[in-house]
Formats: structure tokens, sequence, C-alpha cells
């Protein structure tokens, strides 16, 4: 152990790149600018900067967004900072380094020098060829920019994980991008055979080319190219530039040249201390060389940094390996590896899931014994990483199904809530941050995430911990009894649950009225004024035309009908169950063709008109609702439709008049408004031909009544609906649906499907249960009174809206003027119109000025 | 921006000042909401708030035109205030636009034109 110095000595760091300054950081962290003068060189002209994000310099991230730490950290600290100072050598024996500048002295030093890429010897692409592109420097990144000018293709010689990031960097230019790689696969040191494979089809779908197996032998002038790859085996590709991405090596040469202990195929071999040959001298990063092993990623590397900052400071923890488990973003597809990937360990077993429609791949590696997790390799979804990680790292008792952790997730997928994991468990490996960490923080008064943050640092790395450190954060708090902020948004501290409760206790009828009585006074703004405005509908069912209202709503809300993409609008009336009179069917017939609107079926069996300019929404909807049409309210989040099957009716096989029933629930619930939009369906029997259990409320016949399915959901997230209660005759089934919907109404969260709000109450389907049919918190009849309320107030909003001028001078292009939006153009297709599309628009305008 | 001055300062005014040109009047507006008028070829999106957090009147014009979705949308979108700066949402990407500069909050390298205008008796003004 090294004791503190008594008198100043000097530090010199050589190298400023990530792990240097990190350094830095834990340096200035433990006080070290008190016993050391500290000097540190950087032979780049930047500041230290985070490469692990370089290929965002080309996508709106310059060297200054990209820069570590404050500008001013060092000048604050005292700390010489020396940029495009080049270190030429060290002379030990005099303790000292000469520079392109000067010499100076030192009583202790840090090789931070990292490394440099490997480029093959082939034959045309020798030291000093124009063609001789690498991927690690922000000046690397300004040559390869200029040798993207005016090319068309480029190709990166590499296919692990860096020579991908190349790739990207190669597409975000613009260019046509392609990867040769020599191994039979990419990534082959993370990935495993079906992974590598995984990866290359979504890559390809990304439109970039994948070269596997191919060994370059010589690069020689193009025909259509500038350059043509020439490949073992005869086969070539021409290309007009070539990044060379294949491995990286230990920036040795300074120790080299002065004697110091050098790994046999390069790398500055240090001890658990991370010192060199030299006591007074350390290595850290991908300059050294541990146990034969050179770490290339940055987590080590700091690790090795808090070593040694730990012994300069007389408190020595010594560096015992890293986990090279690693989560990544490539070209957008989601990779992800963890410790025995290749399931090297004797006895390992392996599961594996194959999705080949969506080309994702998941491996999970496990002990000889089946109790722990030893390796996983993910492809397409990281979203089991952080669980996985977890049961590796901490010996996790693997659950009765294994493979359940890397399944599909479903409801009943084990997920490893923070509670579970240990003291020990790492959270942020980038700043090796534990879970005791953070409860030792939260104890010392971390009452919030950015505080948290700057207090540990944790997920201040490669971020790729956010997720997990939140819910940790989360529970620590909420087991400590401090209440986690919940605000809907800046303006109330509230939740939607309690707001909902205020303004029905209190009778609050107008946003402005509650932003006095419980907001902060503002205007309120995207996030509180639709949830208020649902709020208000849901209790009250006032016009959310009224001028209170109308500020309140999302422009679908406001004008009725759905925007689109280019600022035009759709038109569903409702129709409930799917039934249709021909007259009717006619009528939106003609109403589509003499407004020349897009028609199309939509999944709730109803039509949908598209196309529709703001100026004529109510004459559309006033030859709607002549023709006897109401509002569909697809716009809102509000009762959709009811689908329903045939029935009994005409159907052979039907035990009850599915139609019926579906024309009554929504003629009951029409007009509802509810957190997120509501469906509904009936089957008139088991065959199910209406999907009822895809519904947010379903209805299935039964020989002696009806079944009542609740919080099925189809779309991103699909939930198969549970079974509520069963053979229901008519009153019983719409008086639980009325407690249901009520329910939910008052309970849920904003913007919340029954699906999700069904999984996240405690107690689940049982407690469900109890409250609406065994009525145990004797709130049955306040539903079923609040559901009568809505539906006694319920009126056609765009009959509403006609009947008053007021309402419809909202519905003017210009306020000022008759013309339509000139930049509203459509094209013919298939028959009808369809919106220009962004390359035809310039095409246009071009052909425009041309003539 | 402007606030309503009295209409006896303002006839003065009138006289002298030509940079002001009647636009559309106060009825067209709708408060804490937009609407859109045409001027010289361009869109104007005109956001009115009857009450600020000052309690003063304000009136805010920018581009109607959404730079993210390229459609004429911003008039239609939700005002409100984001740390104490009046802001409307985009009614399709729901980006925040700064009402007295036009610069968007998640990207402030994106501003959108702003226009001057002023309410007169009943009349709302823009400056040329």
């Amino acid at each position: 152990m090294t004791t503190l110095p008594t008198t100043k000595k000097q530090l010199i760091i050589i190298g400023n790149g990530m792990v240097g300054h990190h350094c830095i950081e834990q340096l200035i962290e433990r006080g070290a600018t008190e016993h050391y003068t500290i000097h540190i060189f950087g032979e780049e002209r930047h500041r230290a900067y985070d490469r692990v994000h370089l290929s965002e310099y080309f996508s709106g991230r310059d060297a200054e967004a990209l820069a570590l730490g404050d500008h001013d950290l060092h000048r604050t600290h005292g700390i010489e900072l020396h940029l495009g100072e080049c270190v030429s050598k060290i002379d030990r024996d005099a303790g000292e380094i000469f520079t392109t500048d000067g010499r100076y002295h030192y009583d202790s030093l840090i090789l931070a020098t990292g490394s440099y890429p490997f480029v093959p010897p082939i034959p045309g692409a020798e030291e000093g060829q124009p063609n001789r592109l690498v991927y690690r420097t922000l000046d690397d990144l300004d040559q390869i920019r200029d040798a993207a000018k005016n090319a068309k293709r480029g190709v990166v010689i590499g296919g692990g994980l860096l020579g991908l990031e190349a790739a990207n960097a190669l597409k975000s230019l613009g260019i046509e991008a392609h990867v040769v790689e020599f191994a039979p696969r990419l990534m082959p040191v993370q990935l495993d055979e079906q992974g590598g494979a995984a990866l290359r089809e979504q890559i390809e779908a990304l439109g970039v080319g994948v070269h596997t197996g191919c060994a370059t032998e010589e690069i020689v002038a193009g025909d259509e190219y500038r350059y043509r790859m020439n490949f073992k085996g005869g086969e070539h590709l021409e290309t007009d530039l070539i990044v060379f991405s294949a491995g990286i090596r230990p920036q040795d040469k300074l120790a080299r040249e002065c004697s110091l202990e050098i790994g046999e195929r390069g790398g500055i071999i240090i001890d658990d201390t991370c010192r060199t040959s030299d006591p007074e001298i350390f290595a850290i990063g991908e300059c050294a060389l541990w146990n034969g092993q050179v770490f290339g990623l940055v987590a080590p590397g700091y690790t090795m940094a808090r070593t040694v900052a730990g012994c300069l400071m007389g408190d020595c923890e010594s560096f015992s390996g890293a986990d090279m488990s690693t989560k990544l973003k490539l070209l957008g597809v989601d990779v992800g590896s963890i410790g025995d990937a290749h399931a090297k360990t004797e006895g390992a077993k392996s599961y594996r899931y194959i999705d080949e429609a969506n080309s994702a791949y998941r491996r999970l590696v496990v002990s000889a014994d089946g109790k722990h997790v030893i390796g996983a390799v993910l492809v397409g979804d990281n979203s089991y990483y952080d669980t996985l990680l977890q049961y590796a790292q901490n010996g996790i008792k693997l659950p009765a199904d294994p493979a359940s952790l890397i399944l599909p997730q479903s409801e009943g997928t084990p997920t490893l809530g923070a509670d579970a994991l240990p003291e020990t468990a790492m959270i942020c490996s980038c700043h090796n941050v534990t879970k005791g960490a953070v409860c030792k923080a939260v104890d010392a008064g971390c009452s919030d995430l950015a505080s948290l943050k700057a207090e540990t640092k944790a997920s201040t790395g490669c971020g790729g911990c956010a997720a997990l450190l939140k819910s940790v954060f989360d529970h620590e708090l909420e087991s400590r009894g401090i209440e986690v902020d919940k605000s809907l948004c800046e303006h109330f501290s509230h939740t939607r649950q309690e707001l909902y409760s205020l303004v029905r206790v209190e009778g609050i009828e107008t946003f402005d009225a509650l932003m006095e009585k419980h907001g902060n006074g503002g205007l309120g703004c995207d996030i509180c004024k639709p949830a208020v405005a649902s709020i208000l509908a849901s209790s009250w069912n006032k016009p959310i035309t009224d001028p209170s209202n109308v500020p309140l709503q999302d422009t679908n809300d406001t004008f009725m009908a759905n925007m689109q993409k280019n600022g035009t609008y759709s038109v569903v009336p409702r129709i409930p169950g799917g039934e249709i009179t021909p007259d009717k069917l006619i009528a939106i017939g003609a109403v589509a063709k003499k407004y020349d609107l897009y028609t199309k079926i939509t999944g709730g069996q109803r039509i949908d008109l598209f196309g529709a300019q703001l100026h004529d929404l109510p004459d559309i909807w006033q030859e709607l609702i002549e023709a006897g049409f109401e509002t569909g309210h697809a716009y809102g989040k509000s009762t959709r439709t009811v689908k329903s099957c045939v029935g009994s009716t005409w159907c052979r096989y039907g035990v009850q008049d599915s139609v019926a029933m579906a024309l009554r629930i929504e003629d009951r619930y029409k007009g509802l408004r509810s957190p997120h939009k509501l469906k509904f369906a009936v089957s008139g029997c088991t065959r199910e031909c209406a999907e009822a259990q895809s519904k947010d409320v379903g209805v299935i016949a039964t020989d002696k009544g009806w079944n009542l399915y609740i919080s099925g959901n189809g779309g991103m997230r699909p939930r198969h609906a549970e079974l509520f209660a069963t053979d229901l005759d008519d009153e019983t089934l719409i008086k639980y649906i009325d407690r249901f919907l009520m329910f939910y109404i008052r309970t849920a969260d904003k913007l919340t499907r029954t699906s999700v709000w069904r999984e996240s109450l405690d107690g689940g389907l049982d407690y469900l249960k109890e409250v609406i049919i065994e009525d145990s918190l004797g709130i049955g009849a306040e539903l079923e009174a609040q559901m009568q309320h809505v539906v006694d107030h319920y009126e056609c909003e765009w009959a509403n809206a006609l009947k008053d001028p007021e309402k419809l001078k909202r519905f003017r292009t210009f306020v000022n003027d008759q013309r339509p939006d000139p930049a509203i153009t459509f094209v013919d297709e298939r028959g009808q119109k369809r919106p220009m599309r962004a390359e035809e628009l310039s095409n246009k305008i071009i052909a425009k000025e041309i003539s | 921006m402007t606030t309503a001055l009295k209409d006896t300062a303002m006839k003065n005014d009138t006289l002298q000042d030509t940079r002001w040109q009647r636009l559309c009047n106060k009825a067209d507006l709708v408060a804490n909401s937009g609407v859109v008028a045409w001027w010289q070829d361009d869109q104007v999106a005109l956001i009115y708030v009857p009450k600020g957090r000052s309690g003063k009147t304000e009136l805010y014009a920018i581009d109607n035109h959404d730079p993210f979705s390229n459609a004429n949308v911003l008039g239609r979108g939700i005002v409100g205030d984001k740390g104490g700066e009046v802001v409307i949402a985009s009614p399709l990407y729901k980006q925040h636009f700064r009402l007295r500069d036009g610069i968007c909050l998640e990207d402030e390298t994106v501003q959108l034109r702003t226009w001057q205008v002023r309410l007169q008796g009943d009349e709302v003004q823009i400056s040329g």
C-alpha cells in the first residue's frame, strides 16, 4: 500500500481518452489534487469525448456534444491539460517524459494510451494510401466524411462491434454501406452462429450489404467505383471508400521503447494494482494487458482507472478482471451478449428461442446443474438483458422453467423485481454502482433521479441501465415510505385518479376552476389538458365543443375527426354493431364521392373516409346527419365500436342474437369518454367470429345467456381477455359492464388501456370480481348511477356543433380567406386519391421550376 | 406579441404607423387556442391567450407549417406553458414550440418564423 505523499508530487497521465479522463475524475473525487500536481497529455486536439457513441457524430452530435465532463473541469481543479501535445519518449532513469513542446518530471506515471486500429497487410492498402481509412477518432471521422463526398458506396472491413458502428456511420452519411467480415458470421466474439445469422438478416433488411467469410487479398483500381476489392476465392466488390475496422491493437509504443514488460502479442503487462514492470508506472485501459487479456470495452478501463486512483490515494482495491457482457444497439438492432455466450463451460446447456419471422434470436446458457445462468445471446430485443445479467452476475437461482426467461413476454413471465436483487447486484457497470450504493444515496437524501445520477454517476456512462436504475430507485423510495413523484405534469402534482376524485367530490366542471384550486396557476399543457377534458367528460358529459372545453382537446377531439399525416382528416360515422342499411351505405358512398374522399373499411366494421379538409368537415357531417348517421367518436379516447357476428338470426350455429346485444351495448356506451379508447365485441356462439376475446369488453353467447370477458387487447401488445362471469342474463350483463367501465374510468391512469390497468391492479382479477360482482366496496350502485348520468346526457357532438354557428367558426382553414390549404396535394392510386408523397412533391416542385 | 393599447392612444398611432395592417377580427380568435390566417402567401397561426401568467392579454403569431411533419397544422395544436414559457404542441408528432420566438424545445436548432401582431380594438393587426 502506498502512503500518501507529504509534499506535493508530480503525477503525469499520458492519454486523454475516455479512460484517461475517467482517471482524472476519480483522482479529483478522491482529493488527489491536494497531494499531486497533475498533468494530462492528449495527442488529439479535442478534449476527451465519448468514443462509444462516435457514430452519432454524423447524425447531429458535434465534438462539443460528444465531449465528456465540464469544459473547465481541469482549470477548476488546477490540473494541467495539454491537448495536441504528443509524448515522444519516457526516460525512466531520470523520471521524465519528452513531448513535442518540452520535458516534464514525474514521480508517478499513468499510461492510458489506448489502442490503434489494426489494418491488415493487404496490397493496395499500405501506409499512406488514401483509401486507408480507420474509425477511431474524431479526426478519422472527418477524413471519412471527406472521402464520402461524391461517393456512392462504402465498405467496412471487419464485422465486429466497431465495424458495424462504422457501417452505421457510413449509412448516416447517406452512402450505400457494406460490411466485409473474415469470419463466417458477424460479431464472432459475442454471438454464436444463429445469433450472427439473425443479426445479418436484420442488418441486410436495413439495406446494408453483408459479406462474411471474405478475405480481402488486394485492393486495385475499380471500373464502376474507385476501388475494387479482390477476395480470396475469386469474388470481388467495388467501392468508393474503405474503412478498416478489423480489430484493435494496444498502443504500447512508448512502453516498448522504455523497455517496460510487454506481452507477446502486445499490451503493457500489469498486475492486479495496474502497475507495470516499473512500480512508478501504471497502465490502464486498452493499452494494458492483464492476465493475458486486453479489454476492448470502456467499463473495464474505468475499473482500472478507479483502481489506480485508489492506489495513488492509499486505498488500493485490486483489479480482478471484468465482465465482458455487453448490450448495444448496432444500426438500430438490439444485440446483447452475456458471459459464456458460446457455452464453452463444461456441461453447459442451452435454451434457444428462434423467431425467423422477425429475425430475432435468444439463447440462454445455464450451468451443468441447471441452476444458474452463465451466459446469453440476444439479437433483436434487449429487453431481456437486464434480468438475464442480474441472474448471471448474482448467481440467482433459475426459475422452475428457465426457458421462460427468453420466451416472448406475456403475463406470468417471471421478471426479477428490484427487491429480489442482492445489495451487491451491479446496476451500472460503467461506473461500478451497485444496488447497495443506490440505497446508500437514497438514505443520504437523494429523492429524484437526477440527483441520484449526479451523486452516484449511475446511468451516466452508456446509459443502458436507465430502466433498471429507475425501478430500483422507485422501489427503494417506496420501501422507505417516501412518495414517488407521480405528478401528472408540471401543472398538477396529482395523479389522474386523484384529479378524478377532486372533480367528482367537489363538483368541478371546468379546467380553469380545477387549475385555480388544485393546479399551479399556469395555462396547462398537452398532457394535463386532454386528461382533464376526459375526466370532465366522463363525469359530466358536457359537449366537448363548448368554449371552455375546446382548448383542452387534442386536435382530433377539437375537430371531431382524425388528423392524418398531411393535415387532412378522416371521418368515421357510427355504424352500430356493423349493421347498415343499403340506403345508408349509398349515402356514405354519395358523400365520399361528392367530397372526393378515399374510403376504406375499418377493423371495427365501419367505413373510414379520408382526405377531408378542415373547412369541408361541417358540410360532410351535415349530409351524414341528414342521412341518419351519428358521430363515431373514432377521434376520441372513448367508446369506439361494438363488433358483432350475425348471430342466431341468420347463422345456423348462433345461440343468441348477438347483433341486437351489440346494438344495445353500442347505444348505451357511445360517447363515453375514458382514460383510453374502448373496444367491444359480441359473438353469437362459442365459435367467436366477432373476436370478442381481444376486446376491452367481450361478450360471447352461451345457450343460457352471455359470458363476459374483460381487458383483452389487440394492437401492439395483444392480451387475451379474461373470463369474468358466465351465463348472465341481459340486465346483469349490462350492470356488470356499467360497473366495470366506471371503475376503470375512476381508477386508471391517463392513456392506460383496460388491459394494462387490469394487470397493474392490486389483487388482480379476483379483486375486480369482488368489487364488480360482490360489490365489496359498496360502490356498485354509485358506479351504475354515474354511468346512467353519462348515458342520459349523450348528444351527438356533430349534431350539437352544427346547431351553433359560433362553434363552426373554428372549422375554417383560414379565418380571413376562403381558399383551401394550397400545400395539400393528392394523386390517384387504385381508383382513389391518396396524399402525395414527399418525393413526389419535390419532383413536382422541380418540374414546376423547370417549366 | 403586444398587449392591447387604449383606443384613444391608438387612433393617433394608426395615422402615422402604416407598418401595422389589419389581418382579421378579434372575434375570429379562439381563447387559449389557435386559428390560422392567410397573410401574403404565408400561413400564420394566431394564438390568443386572454389572460397569460402575468395577468395580461397575450397574442402570438407563428408559422403554421410544422417542420417535422411537413404539414400546415401548428395552429391546431394544444396551447400551454412549459417552465413558464407559452408553447404550442404539434398535433402530429407533439413537439413543443415556444411562441415568443418559435424555437422548438425538443430541438433548439429548429426555429419557426414569427410575426409581430397586436390587438387594436376589434382588429388583429400584423406588422409587415
